[in-house]
């Protein structure tokens, strides 16, 4: 009772990283609430996914294993955890910010009345003060994060509600095995205790998937371009540069918006969150929306010819300089030392 | 056949266009330096609407939007691209909602609207970017929703059929009607305004803005009814007091802080051949690369 659940998703078959994220999340808040995690999967031909999950530090894993749950539709879904976290009461739910979690984690909240907050960056523990109405709130959800299109970060409590539900992007947390040998224990859903005909209404027709085709979030080192890079054309040296260093080519959303690169290569707040141990970042300016999805990367070398580029102040090494005549040079230089 | 639809819209601040005088020094947002604006996706919702009403006889585009006074300016805007009418939900007691209380307070209005086929949401709006309001409404309703939509293929004989945009991939999709549909940006954009329409209905305006007109201003609204903006406060409406504005809004925000970042120490260095040289040894010194 009163425990944090982690909605669960699958992708292509496999627990999707996200929610193995939020898992190793879910277990640290665990732990400093003493309380007990647990994971809530849903969907079809499931067998076997515990084993996915344990290691992740799960102490029950709720199954619902149906036709009905997949391809995935809201209703089925939000009904079995409508009525499951009604029974469960759980203090803390979490989701992927996914197409999925952002379809069924507003629709749940809805139901059970209580808060959502979208898209975090951060998930504590603490108390509040309500000074109105003197009463002190032990052990809420801290849920931290941008608004008001990054310009300020806002920490978010529900006071009242249960549960106090989060989403959270790929990439925002970080995914870490807790103990390859932690085992809880499953308990298996009786789907058709909780889903009706009358939420089997929307029908997936036809499902076409597209396989990812960069990985920049597992890369270590992240060669990066900005608008300041001019052109899709110049944006071709950041691909020779990450090819000899062993690297993948990130873009900001202007150099997105701008035709250099796909979005799937976008860094920051609406794209991925990276933090490799090298982030190379070629013209661009370091807007907060930018830098909030690479600021923790351990060393940041940024390439600018505005010495007050606000990407400076989180470089370890600033080059002053244009980039056309300086990625060549850093190309040119590895090339030699290398040898 | 002709569908009654309902376009859910909302007015926010220009967040995309943050100047600098944007923050205020004491760290909180200064909203009167950002400009009000139709948030972009709903002008997404807007056109998926205007082109089955394109597609379809008789159908008839609605606009609802809870806001202050001034979102008024969302109707006019709906009416000068094609929408037949709308609703501006506006009451002191609907201020400080969050997604939550804003769905129930549209519900409650969509249940006095009462007659609809489909309801039309933008995904999220760009002040707060949470995509909830769709999903909560429909849930609200009781109805099934379909999120991240970008086409809608067809609407006939009480189905309608989908091309819905996952983060890898498509997907085509048939729900009943009426649903709750929410439309992407990457949707097409909307159509600008009709010369004609925005002659027919420059002078359209809502009960208090007519109130607060200038002397000599000539109300045609007797003659040219829908010169009237509908105006709905919290007594036109069937509302739970407990479930609005900021007491029906589960969410609270307990701390804002502008963001401020320290400066790291940093090496500068320029693009000469030695200073790149020098770089690139020292990180491969330090198996930072290589
Ligand atoms: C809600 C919202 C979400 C957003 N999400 C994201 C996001 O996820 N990711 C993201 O990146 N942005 C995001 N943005 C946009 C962000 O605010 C910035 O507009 C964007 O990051 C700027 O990209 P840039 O630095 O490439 O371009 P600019 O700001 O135009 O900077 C170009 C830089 O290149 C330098 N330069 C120019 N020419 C050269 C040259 N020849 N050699 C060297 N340097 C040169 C210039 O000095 C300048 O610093 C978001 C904005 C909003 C409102
Ligand atoms: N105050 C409002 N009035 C009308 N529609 C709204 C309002 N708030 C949100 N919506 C609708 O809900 C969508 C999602 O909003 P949000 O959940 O705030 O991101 C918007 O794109 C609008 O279509």
């Amino acid at each position: 009772m009163n425990n944090i659940f982690v909605i669960c998703e699958m992708d292509e078959g496999k627990v999707a990283d996200v929610s193995l994220e939020l898992l190793t999340k879910g277990r640290s808040l665990a732990n400093t609430l003493k309380c007990q995690l647990e994971a809530l999967v849903l969907g079809h031909k499931l067998t076997g996914v515990e084993k996915e999950i344990f290691p992740y530090g799960a102490d029950v894993v709720h199954i619902g294993d149906d036709a009905c749950l997949a391809p995935y539709t809201t209703l089925p879904h939000a009904a079995v955890i409508n009525g499951l976290f009604k029974v469960e009461k759980p203090q803390i739910g979490l989701l992927g910010a996914t197409t999925m979690g952002r379809d069924l984690g507003p629709r749940v909240s809805s139901a059970l009345y209580s808060g959502l907050t979208a898209d975090c960056t951060a998930l504590e523990i603490g108390d509040h003060e309500d000074k109105k109405a003197k009463k002190v709130y032990k052990d809420l959800l801290y849920q931290i994060r941008p608004a008001f299109g990054g310009n300020i970060v806002a920490t978010i409590i529900n006071p009242d509600c249960r549960p106090q539900m989060a989403t959270v992007r790929e990439g925002v947390m970080k995914k870490e095995i807790y103990s390859a040998s932690h085992k809880g224990v499953v308990k298996k859903i009786d789907v058709g205790q909780f889903v009706k005909p009358e939420h089997l209404v929307v029908k997936v027709i036809e499902r076409h998937m597209e396989k990812s085709r960069v990985n920049i979030k597992n890369s270590s080192i992240i060669v990066s371009g900005g608008y300041g890079m001019g052109s899709k054309e110049n944006f071709q040296v950041l691909y020779e540069l990450a090819e000899v260093l062993g690297a993948e080519v990130g873009a900001s959303r202007a150099a997105v918006d701008a035709g250099y690169a796909d979005h799937d290569r976008q860094v920051g707040q609406t794209g991925i969150t990276v933090r490799p141990k090298l982030y190379i970042a070629c013209g661009i300016s370091g807007q907060i929306q930018h830098t909030a999805g690479m600021e923790e990367s351990a060393m940041v070398i940024a390439i600018n010819n505005d010495p007050m580029a606000p990407i400076n102040k989180m470089a370890d090494y600033v080059i002053t300089g244009d980039v056309m005549e300086t990625i060549p040079k850093l190309i040119k230089f590895y090339k030699k030392n290398s040898k | 056949m002709g569908l009654k639809i309902i376009v859910l819209a909302k007015q926010v601040p220009d967040t995309r266009n943050v100047g600098k005088d944007a923050m205020k020094a004491d760290g909180t947002v200064n909203r009167a330096a950002l400009a009000a604006i139709f948030n972009p996706e709903d002008l997404n919702a807007l056109e998926q609407a205007l082109r089955l009403k394109d597609k379809y006889k008789g159908t008839t585009v609605t606009l609802l939007t809870m806001g202050p006074g001034r979102a008024a300016d969302i109707i006019r805007e709906g009416l000068f691209r094609g929408a037949d009418d709308g609703y501006l939900l506006s009451d002191r007691a609907f201020a400080g909602s969050d997604t939550l209380a804003t769905s129930y307070t549209l519900s409650c209005a969509i249940k006095k609207i009462k007659d609809f086929d489909l309801i039309i949401a933008g995904r999220q709006a760009i002040d707060g970017d949470t995509a909830q309001v769709g999903p909560q409404v429909a849930e609200k309703l009781n109805l099934p929703q379909v999120t991240y939509v970008e086409e809608v293929l067809k609407a006939e004989k009480g189905k309608i059929t989908i091309k819905r945009r996952l983060e890898r991939g498509v997907e085509t999709v048939e729900a009943p009607l009426p649903s709750v549909i929410t439309v992407n940006s990457s949707a097409p954009s909307c159509r600008p305004r009709a010369a004609k329409l925005l002659m027919k209905y420059k002078h359209a305006r809502t009960m208090s803005e007519r109130q607060s007109q200038a002397e000599d201003y000539i109300d045609l609204s007797a003659d040219r009814p829908y010169l009237n903006i509908q105006e709905w406060s919290v007594n036109d409406v069937e509302t739970d007091a407990q479930w609005l504005g900021l007491t029906g809004s589960p969410t609270k925000v307990k701390t804002i802080e502008n963001v401020v970042f320290q400066a790291k120490e940093s090496k500068i260095l320029t693009a000469s051949d030695k200073e790149i040289d020098e770089l690139v040894k020292e990180l491969m010194l330090n198996h930072t690369i290589g």
